[in-house]
C-alpha cells in the first residue's frame, strides 16, 4: 500500500461556506477523484454539478450516464483503469445500482458511492429527508458480501469522509458508501479544506512481480488480492462468475466457498481497523443513545435536557456503519439499563443494536418514516423512560 | 530408455489470442461464435495493434463468454451493461482500445438504453454483436431481434413482436461505422472488425450466427450446415443499403454489408474541443499529451 500526498490541483484550501452534497464533491476531488459518472437525482444531484464545474480546471471525466446502472458499471470499468471514481445518488438510484454493487464486490474493483437519503419506498420524498437505505446499502444485492459505509454528520465531515471512504475502498478493494441525507446533503455550513500536504491519501496495493505469474484474485496475507491496471499489458481476466485466483469462472462449491467467504472475511476480519464511532460521556452511563448522521445532532438537545435532569446518558455516534461496531456495544450492553435508537426509519440498524446487545440491555427504537427530523422532545421522553 | 519421439504439434494460428488453459469453451457443435472469435483474432492479428493496449468487455450469454477465452485485458460484466462498463474502461484511459463481444439480447435486449446512447455520444467503441435470433444461453426464450413467426420457448405459438433492424437502429443513433454479416462471411467480419479497429468513434458490427442447438432445432432448420446455407442462399451483400430497409423476416432474405462509415469527431474530441473554447486556457485539456 502506498501513502500519498493529495495533488493540490484537486484541493480547494481555504474556509468555505459548502453544503454537505458540494463537499462530498470536494472531498472527492481532494482525494484525486478523477472519474465521475452519475445521473440526476434529488437530493444529490449537487454533488454531480459541483464535480462537472470543477473537473475541467483539474483535469478528468465528468459524464453524466443514461441511468444509474450505467453510471455504476462506468465506474467499475474506470476503477479497473488505475483511476479513482465516485457516483452520487438517492434511493431509486441505489436500488437501481444494487446488481452492479455486487459486480464490484465480486471483482474487488474499488469505488465509492454517496447515497444522500431521501424518504422512500418507491419516489416517496424526493425533497425532504430519510435514512432508510441503511439495510440496503449493506444487504441489497444479491449473494453474501461485504462491504463499508460511512455516515457524515455534517458538511465538515462529509469532506472528511469522503476521502476517508476513497482510502478505505483503495485498501480493501470494496465499493465504499457515504450514507448522508437530505439535511446533511442541503444543509450549510463551514468547511476548512486543508492544504494538499495535509491530506494523506492511501492508493491500492499495485502488483509489481513478473507479468506472466500475475494471478489476479491471489490474496495477500490481509486477504486483499494485488491489483494491476488495463492497459499494461498483463492481459488478466476478472469476472462476476465466482472465480478462481486466476479469475476464471469455477462454478463449483469448492471455488465459491474460498471467494466468497474472503470477500465477507476480508471486511469482517479487518473491521477493526475501518470502525470508527464517537462516544460522549459512556462510562457511568445508564442510557446510551446510539445514532449517526442527522439524527445524531437531533439527539444532542435530548441528551443535554436529560442530563439537566441528572439522567446519567451517554451517546455512541456512528461514523462508520457498516461494518458494525459489534464488539463495544456488546461491552456496552454489560453496564447499561438500555440503548435507545433513534433512527428516521421504521427501525434499521436497532436491530443490529439489539443483536450485538443480546438480551443484556434493551435496545428502544424510536422510528421516524421520514420527511422531518425527530423532535427532540420524542427522543428525551425516552430516555427518560429507559432510565427508570 | 525410451526415446521421446518428436513430434509435429499442430498448432491453431490464434493460440496467441485465446486463452488456451480454458479451451475447450462452452458452445455446442454448429455454434457460430467460435468462428466470429476466429475473424476478431484474426482482424488483432492483421491490424498489428498493440495489444497490451486492447480490453475487451462481453455482457452475459453465450457471447458473453467470449471475453474469458481472448488473451486481452478482459472483463466479463453483468447482463447488458457492458457498454456502460466499456465506456468507463474507454474515458478513463483513452488510450486503450475497448471492444464490446456479445450477443443480441445483451447488447440491444437488456443493454438497449446503454447503446442508444454510447451510439448518440459518439463513444469511441467497437461494438461487435453476435445474433443468434434469441436467448440461448437460458434455453431458447424470444428476442428483441427474433424473426416473427420463429418458435421460441417462450413464444410457444412463434413470435408476433417486431423485431430491430439493428444497422437501422445504430445508424439512426449516430454510428459512424455499420455493417451487418453472417457467419458465413468469414473474410467480410474479420475486414469489418479490421476497418472498426482502425476508426474512431462508435463502429457497430451484426454477425448473424447459427444457434444450432435450440433455434435451428426448435423451427426445425437442420444443423449447422443447413444454416449456412440458408446464408448462403439467402444473404445479398449490398453495401451501402438505406439502412430502413434491412429488416429480417422469419428464413428470408438477409441483406449484408457495409452501410455506414463516416467521421464524426467523438465524445471526447467534443468534450476536448467545447471545453477549451467554454474555459479556455485554464482548461485542463484531457486524455491528450501534454508533451
Amino acid at each position: 500500500m502506498k501513502k500519498v500526498k493529495a495533488d493540490p490541483k484537486g484541493v480547494l484550501t481555504g474556509a468555505h461556506y459548502l453544503d454537505g452534497d458540494f463537499s462530498i464533491a470536494e472531498g472527492a476531488l481532494a482525494a484525486g477523484c478523477r472519474f465521475f459518472a452519475g445521473y440526476p437525482i434529488t437530493p444529490s444531484t449537487e454533488t454531480a454539478e459541483r464535480f462537472a464545474e470543477r473537473i475541467p480546471y483539474v483535469g478528468g471525466v465528468f459524464i453524466q450516464m443514461e441511468d444509474e446502472i450505467a453510471s455504476i458499471a462506468a465506474l467499475i470499468g474506470a476503477s479497473w483503469t488505475g483511476k479513482k471514481a465516485m457516483t452520487v445518488t438517492s434511493g431509486p438510484g441505489f436500488s437501481l445500482m444494487m446488481e452492479n454493487i455486487g459486480l464490484a464486490c465480486m471483482m474487488e474493483t474499488p469505488i465509492v458511492i454517496a447515497d444522500v437519503q431521501r424518504g422512500g419506498p418507491s419516489t416517496g420524498l424526493p425533497t425532504l429527508t430519510g435514512q432508510q437505505d441503511m439495510m440496503q446499502v449493506r444487504w441489497g444485492s444479491h449473494g453474501d458480501y461485504g462491504i463499508i459505509a460511512l455516515s457524515p454528520d455534517s458538511p465538515q465531515e462529509c469532506f472528511n469522509l469522503t476521502i476517508q471512504a476513497f482510502n478505505l475502498s483503495e485498501i480493501y478493494r470494496v465499493p465504499t458508501f457515504i450514507m448522508t441525507d437530505e439535511c446533511v446533503g442541503h444543509m450549510t455550513e463551514k468547511v476548512v479544506i486543508p492544504p494538499a500536504d495535509e491530506i494523506e491519501l492511501v492508493e491500492r496495493k499495485w502488483y509489481e512481480g513478473p507479468k506472466d505469474k500475475y494471478l489476479p484474485y491471489k490474496p495477500d496475507k490481509d486477504l486483499i488480492p494485488f491489483m494491476v491496471k488495463a492497459g499494461e499489458g498483463y492481459r488478466f481476466h476478472t469476472t462476476g462468475l465466482t472465480h478462481d485466483e486466476r479469475g476464471y469462472p469455477a462454478i463449483n462449491a469448492e471455488w465459491q466457498n474460498i471467494c466468497v467467504s474472503r470477500l465477507v472475511d476480508k471486511i469482517k476480519k479487518n473491521a477493526q481497523k475501518i470502525i470508527k464511532y464517537e462516544e460522549d460521556e459512556t462510562d457511568n452511563a445508564e442510557v446510551i443513545v446510539v445514532s449517526y448522521g442527522i439524527t445524531s445532532r437531533v439527539s444532542i438537545k435530548a441528551v443535554q435536557e436529560a442530563r439537566k435532569k441528572g439522567i446519567k446518558v451517554g451517546t455512541l455516534r456512528l461514523i462508520t456503519v457498516w461494518p458494525f461496531p459489534e464488539d463495544r456495544i456488546r461491552e456496552l450492553a454489560k453496564k447499561i439499563k438500555a440503548f435507545v435508537v433513534p433512527e428516521i426509519n421504521y427501525g434499521q440498524i436497532v436491530y443490529e443494536v439489539e443483536r450485538c446487545a443480546a438480551g443484556q440491555a434493551p435496545a428502544i427504537h424510536i422510528p421516524h418514516c421520514g420527511g422531518w427530523v425527530h423532535n427532540p422532545d420524542d427522543i428525551y421522553k425516552v430516555i427518560k423512560e429507559a432510565a427508570k | 530408455m525410451k526415446k521421446e519421439i518428436e513430434r509435429f504439434e499442430e498448432k491453431n494460428p490464434m493460440e496467441g489470442f485465446l486463452r488456451m488453459d480454458r479451451i475447450p469453451h462452452i458452445w455446442c457443435p454448429g455454434c457460430g461464435i467460435g468462428t466470429v472469435v476466429n475473424s476478431f483474432a484474426n482482424a488483432l492479428r492483421k491490424s498489428e495493434i498493440d495489444l497490451d493496449k486492447v480490453a475487451i468487455v462481453s455482457g452475459i450469454g453465450c457471447t458473453g463468454r467470449v471475453a474469458g477465452y481472448v488473451k486481452l485485458d478482459s472483463f466479463h460484466s453483468t447482463h447488458g451493461r457492458a457498454i456502460p462498463f466499456a465506456t468507463g474502461l474507454k474515458l478513463a484511459n483513452p488510450e486503450l482500445k475497448v471492444i464490446v463481444f456479445s450477443g443480441d439480447g445483451d447488447i440491444v435486449g437488456i443493454g438497449g438504453n446503454h447503446f442508444i446512447h454510447a451510439a448518440r455520444r459518439n463513444m469511441d467503441l467497437v461494438i461487435i454483436c453476435v445474433n443468434n435470433f434469441n436467448y440461448a444461453m437460458t434455453g431458447g426464450q424470444v428476442a428483441a431481434t427474433t424473426p416473427i413467426l420463429a418458435n421460441l420457448s417462450t413464444a410457444p405459438y412463434g413470435n408476433f413482436e417486431y423485431p430491430f433492424n439493428l444497422p437501422y437502429l445504430a445508424d439512426a443513433c449516430g454510428a459512424t461505422y455499420v455493417a451487418r454479416w453472417t457467419a458465413l462471411h468469414l473474410r467480410r467480419v474479420t475486414m469489418s472488425i479490421q476497418e472498426a479497429l482502425q476508426k474512431r468513434g462508435f463502429s457497430f458490427i451484426e454477425v448473424i450466427t447459427p444457434c444450432v442447438t435450440i433455434y435451428a432445432r426448435r423451427n426445425r432448420l437442420g444443423d449447422g450446415l443447413n444454416l449456412l446455407k440458408y446464408y448462403y442462399e439467402n444473404s445479398e451483400i449490398q453495401h451501402g443499403a438505406d439502412t430502413r430497409t434491412l429488416g429480417i423476416s422469419y428464413q428470408g432474405k438477409i441483406t449484408v454489408g457495409k452501410f455506414i462509415d463516416k467521421e464524426k469527431p467523438t465524445f471526447l474530441d467534443c468534450m476536448n474541443e467545447h471545453l477549451a473554447k467554454a474555459i479556455g486556457d485554464k482548461y485542463q485539456k484531457y486524455g491528450v499529451s501534454h508533451d
